[in-house]
């Protein structure tokens, strides 16, 4: 009887808050990306140049690669685990809206995965050598870009959880439809790193995130009923 | 006629272009159809050797 | 009652030949006849446009011949985001009203549309050797292209992988969907960031008058490519419905008659 009273916002909250608790219960898990993220960039000295005009033009690229790189890495995590003990068979036959509910995983990943990416990020920063303000833009750029890579990233694990290998697939679907959100946040950076105004670049960010944010549940939830019939 | 195959000195970059089209197109409508044919044998083949298993049983 | 069960009538009828298009037997048979005189024509067409373009046509006066190229690449880079459009509004159409052979036209546009979008790349990139000194310039339409070709390969990566062919149509349509949604964005980013990072070094074909004696070809070609691009889907669209249609009635009396 307790069920019918649960409203909808409480559900989505009980469903982050059980999330952030699995997430602390295996912290090694959390730590991969980022770990990813820190070796994935400072193989690029290694490899391209240590030269510190040349980091300094590629590092806002680069560190928008590792990002989007580390993001993808963690993105299986959002549904699977909860598609293999059967949760997401729940989930889809809730009363809740599933939408919603694919809303508050969202953002309970993105809590797990996207937060620490930001946090980290201004360490990579001073090793790409950029330059105090582009610091700061690269961390405003990533919390609002990175939102949007797992709004996203949703619907393609939502497609692909029902198949047992999806490791390459799940990039070949996600990677095109993150062109946008890479131009505009290195590009914010780039910006800034050469003294411009990257305000355009972040507020044409901040609406790709918006519009990933009114549309992406929507098109996970439908994804996810598709994969769980 | 040789002045038209040089394509006033373009002749790799025209003749490759419109090869690579024209091969890709003519393999993907003949495959097509050659697919068409094998299905058609092939779904007849199952549906006899099926009314040949009926009948002897 | 009865003005009410005339209306449901006349409005029955009018549908009628719209229901054909949900029937695969009916849809079949269309596709059987058509296919080949669509693919004549096209053919047709091209000898057409081929002669016009590579005989009639004069060089230009800055690019000289190497111009021709357009004849096959602009129709290529039509057809290449056309077929998107129609594969994800057919997609589309399946996913809501449930309709097979919507799924079905999805299901063979895909591959074509993988084809002419490598086609309008390759093309373009051996136009523009000659015409910017690389073969591969970081340009607005040239990346919006590839990541076209991305878009269709994780599409037919995606309904390879599933292997129920219902729930595989269905998941890639809501791909195809999302696809259509960003494509737009994709141009617009893609454009954008062009024009910050090269200016306007790169001349496009912006010319106010271009000579009728190279539209004619272009336009000939253009309209062979769009029967080539109908006659290929019908063609496909056979095989598709042969195979997914296999244990029904229509299909036994085909393959016996």
């Amino acid at each position: 009887m307790n069920d019918q009273t649960v409203s909808t916002m409480s559900a989505m909250m009980a469903l982050v808050r059980r999330d952030l608790i699995i997430a602390m219960r295996e912290r090694g898990d959390m730590l991969q990306p980022v770990l990813f993220f820190i070796i994935v960039v400072s193989l690029f000295p290694l490899s391209v140049t240590p030269d510190k005009t040349l980091l300094m033009q590629a590092g806002p690229g680069i560190i928008w690669v590792a990002a989007l790189l580390a993001t993808l890495l963690a993105l299986d995590g959002i549904f699977r685990p909860d598609h293999e003990d059967g949760t997401l068979e729940q989930l889809v036959l809730s009363p809740h809206p599933l939408s919603l509910l694919v809303l508050a995983k969202t953002l309970a990943h993105w809590l797990v995965t996207g937060l620490p990416l930001i946090i980290i990020s201004p360490l990579l920063g001073m090793l790409m050598q950029l330059s105090g303000d582009a610091i700061i833009v690269l961390c405003g750029a990533l919390i609002l870009g990175t939102p949007a890579l797992s709004l996203i990233g949703a619907v393609g694990v939502g497609l692909t959880v029902g198949i047992r290998k999806s490791g390459v697939l799940l990039s070949l679907v996600i990677l095109p439809l993150y062109v946008p959100v890479l131009i505009f946040g290195a590009g914010a950076v780039q910006a800034a790193m050469v003294s411009l105004d990257p305000q355009p670049h972040l507020l044409l960010l901040a609406s790709f995130s918006l519009f990933s944010l009114a549309f992406c549940p929507l098109a996970s939830a439908t994804a996810l009923k598709i994969s769980v019939n | 006629m040789a002045e038209f195959f040089n394509m006033g000195g373009y002749a790799f970059f025209v003749w490759t272009s419109y090869a690579v089209v024209a091969v890709l197109f003519t393999y993907q409508f003949l495959s097509s159809r050659a697919q068409h044919k094998k299905l058609i044998s092939q779904l007849g083949a199952e549906a006899e050797h099926k009314i040949g298993r009926t009948n002897k049983s | 009652m009865t003005t009410e069960s005339l209306n449901t009538s006349g409005r029955g009828k009018k549908w009628l030949w719209f229901h054909r298009f949900g029937s695969p037997a009916w849809v079949y048979g269309f596709a059987n006849r058509w296919a080949m005189p669509i693919g004549i024509v096209a053919l047709l067409l091209f000898v057409v446009g081929l002669y016009q373009g590579l005989i009639v046509a004069p060089p230009d006066y800055q690019m000289g011949d190497s111009y021709r190229i357009i004849f096959i690449h602009v129709p290529s880079a039509w057809l290449s985001m056309f077929s998107y459009f129609v594969m994800a509004a057919s997609a589309g159409i399946g996913l809501v009203w449930h309709i097979k052979v919507s799924d079905l036209v999805a299901r063979s546009i895909a591959p074509l549309g993988a084809m002419f979008t490598f086609c309008a790349l390759v093309t373009g990139s051996l136009w523009g050797k000659p015409t910017w000194g690389t073969y591969w310039v970081w340009d607005a339409r040239l990346t919006s292209e590839l990541v076209l070709l991305f878009l269709f390969i994780g599409y037919i990566a995606l309904s390879n992988a599933i292997e129920d062919r219902r729930t595989a149509s269905r998941a890639s349509a809501v791909l195809a969907l999302v696809g259509v949604i960003n494509l737009p964005i994709i141009h617009f980013s893609v454009e954008w960031w062009n024009t910050l990072h090269q200016g306007s070094t790169v001349t496009k074909l912006g010319r106010p008058s271009i000579d009728t004696r190279m539209l004619i070809p272009l336009l000939i070609m253009f309209v062979a490519f769009n029967f080539y691009f109908l006659s290929a889907v019908l063609n496909r669209l056979r095989c598709e419905l042969l195979s997914q249609e296999r244990r029904t009635q229509w299909v036994r009396e085909i393959v016996h008659g």
